[in-house]
C-alpha cells in the first residue's frame, strides 16, 4: 500500500487520481502508523516551503517521515514535496528542511534571461543510469516552481537546463524526488509513478 | 528550455461540452472527460474549460465536471468563466484543476487576484483580458462580461497592474481577431509580453498551421490557444506541432 501525506498542503487528489488509474493501491493518510506500515509514501506538496514544514510538525510527522526513510520505505517527494527532504530552503527566510538528503532550495535566478516561476514543460536530461530515470530520458515533463534544489551531482538523476541546471530528479538510497509533476505529465509522469511501484516491489524483496 | 505549449479550449454549458466536436474516436461527443482525453491523444500540453453556463444554481456542475476529468487527464487543467470569489476558486483547485482564470470579476474586484494569489499561489491564478483595438485612442480597451461591456482600461496597463497584484499568467484574447482565422494579433502580443515578465497565452485568430508559427517565431508568447480549429478537426495538435518542430520551435 502506498500512503500519500495528506497534510492539507496543494493537491494530493490528483496524486491520487493518478495511482487510481494506474491501478495502484493507495490512501490518504497523516496517521504515523498508517505511514510507518505503507510499502512506499509519496510527499506532495504546492506552496510555501515553512508551510508546508509547519504543516508536517501539526501533524507530529517529521519524526515519522525520517524514521520511515530510516526503515528503508522507498519515498517519493513531489515539487514542494521533493524540495522538503534536503537539509534547508532559503525561500522567505531559512527553513530547515528534512534532511534526507544533502542539499538546499534556493531561488532560480531571474536574471539569466528566463521566466520565474519554471512553468510548463520542461525536457529531462538523465545524467546517471539509476532505473528512476529510465522514463523520462529525453521526455518533457511538468513543472511549476520558483525554488530549486543544489545538491551534490551524485544525488542527481536527471536535470533541466533553465538558465541554471535544475536538478529534475534526485535520489539517495530509499529517498527519491521529482521536482516536476508526475501526475500532470501525461502517459511519461504516469510510467515514472509505475517505475516508483516497481522500486517499492524491489525493496520489500530486499528486506525479506 | 520550456516547450512552447498548444491549449485547446472547451466551452463547458451544465456539464456538457458545446459546439459538436468531430473526433472519429469519441463516442459522447459533450462529455468533457471523453473530449479531453481525446486531446490529450493529439497532444494538447494543457486544457482550458470556459464555463458558459447562464445561471448561477446551474454552475456547480463544473465542479463536478473538472473532478470527472481529473480522474481520467493527467495534464494542467485551467478553469474560467463565473469565477467570482476565493471559495469559488478553492472548490475548483479541489476538485482537481491547477489554476482558474478570472476575467469580469478581476476588473470589477482587482483584489481578488491577490487574494487568490496569497491563498493558492500566483501559479493558480490566471488572468484573462479580452481586448479590442481603439483607433480613436490608439489604444487595446479591455471588455468585460463577454465582451459585451467596454471598461476603456488600457489593456497593456491592466496586464502590468494584474501581474503586479499576483496574477501568475495572462491568457490575453484579441477581440479583433477572435473567429476571424486570420492568424493571432501579433501586435497586441508582442506590447503584452514586453510588459510583463509571466507567461502570456495567446488566444483568437487561429485558421491555419502557420498562425501557430508565426506567433512564436514574432512574440514571445508560452502558448497558444484555439478552439474551433480543433473542434471541428481542422487542424489536429499533432499537426500543429510537427509544423512548429520543423520550424524549429520547442514542443513536446
Amino acid at each position: 500500500m502506498i500512503v500519500v501525506i495528506d497534510y492539507d498542503t496543494g493537491n494530493v487528489r490528483n496524486v491520487k487520481n493518478a495511482l487510481d488509474y494506474l491501478g495502484v493501491e493507495n490512501t490518504l493518510s497523516a496517521d504515523p502508523q498508517t505511514i510507518l506500515s505503507a510499502s512506499g509514501i509519496i510527499l506532495p506538496g504546492v506552496g510555501a516551503f515553512a508551510k508546508a514544514m509547519d504543516a508536517l510538525k501539526e501533524r507530529n510527522l517529521i519524526d515519522v517521515i525520517k524514521q520511515a526513510a530510516k526503515n528503508g520505505i522507498p519515498i517519493l517527494g513531489i515539487c514542494l514535496g521533493m524540495q522538503l527532504l534536503f537539509d534547508y530552503s532559503l525561500e522567505f527566510g531559512k527553513t530547515k528542511g528534512l534532511s534526507l538528503i544533502d542539499g538546499s532550495v534556493v531561488q532560480i535566478p531571474n536574471d539569466v534571461g528566463v521566466k520565474v516561476p519554471h512553468m510548463g514543460w520542461d525536457k529531462n536530461e538523465v545524467v546517471s543510469d539509476d532505473p528512476m530515470g529510465i522514463p523520462f530520458a529525453n521526455q518533457f515533463t511538468y513543472f511549476v516552481h520558483s525554488f530549486y534544489v543544489k545538491t551534490a551531482q551524485a544525488n542527481v538523476i536527471a536535470k533541466v537546463d533553465y538558465g541554471v541546471e535544475i536538478p529534475s530528479i534526485v535520489r539517495k538510497n530509499n529517498v527519491i524526488g521529482v521536482q516536476f509533476h508526475p501526475e500532470k505529465s501525461g502517459r511519461i509522469g504516469l510510467a515514472g509513478l509505475e517505475k516508483f511501484k516497481e522500486l517499492i516491489l524491489d525493496a520489500d524483496y530486499s528486506r525479506d | 528550455m520550456l516547450a512552447k505549449r498548444i491549449i485547446p479550449c472547451l466551452d463547458v454549458d451544465h456539464g456538457r461540452v458545446k459546439k459538436g466536436i468531430n473526433f472519429a474516436d469519441l463516442v459522447d461527443v459533450g462529455d468533457p472527460a471523453e473530449i479531453a482525453s481525446a486531446y490529450e491523444r493529439q497532444g494538447a500540453d494543457e486544457l482550458v474549460f470556459l464555463d458558459i453556463t447562464a445561471t448561477e444554481e446551474k454552475r456547480k456542475a463544473i465542479v463536478d465536471t473538472i473532478a470527472q476529468v481529473a480522474k481520467k487527464v493527467f495534464m494542467p487543467l485551467t478553469v474560467g468563466g463565473g469565477i467570482s470569489s476565493v471559495a469559488d476558486m478553492k472548490k475548483l483547485l479541489k476538485a482537481g484543476a491547477d489554476k482558474v482564470s478570472i476575467n469580469s470579476s478581476a476588473v470589477s474586484d482587482p483584489q481578488l487576484i491577490t487574494e487568490g494569489a496569497e491563498k493558492f499561489g500566483a501559479q493558480c491564478i490566471v488572468l484573462a483580458i479580452d481586448a479590442k483595438w481603439n483607433a480613436e485612442t490608439n489604444q487595446y480597451d479591455v471588455y468585460v462580461n463577454g465582451g459585451r461591456k467596454n471598461t476603456g482600461l488600457d489593456a497593456i496597463k491592466w496586464a502590468k497592474k494584474g501581474v503586479s497584484l499576483g496574477a501568475g499568467e495572462l491568457l490575453v484574447t484579441s477581440m479583433d481577431k477572435d473567429g476571424t482565422k486570420d492568424g493571432y494579433d501579433l501586435n497586441l502580443y508582442s506590447q503584452i509580453c514586453s510588459a510583463v515578465s509571466v507567461p502570456v497565452i495567446a488566444s483568437g485568430g487561429a485558421g491555419k498551421l502557420a498562425d501557430f508559427d508565426e506567433v512564436f517565431q514574432k512574440t514571445n508568447v508560452d502558448g497558444a490557444l484555439a478552439a474551433s480549429v480543433f473542434h471541428y478537426g481542422e487542424l489536429t495538435i499533432s499537426d500543429v506541432k510537427n509544423e512548429l518542430k520543423r520550424n524549429k520551435v520547442v514542443v513536446r
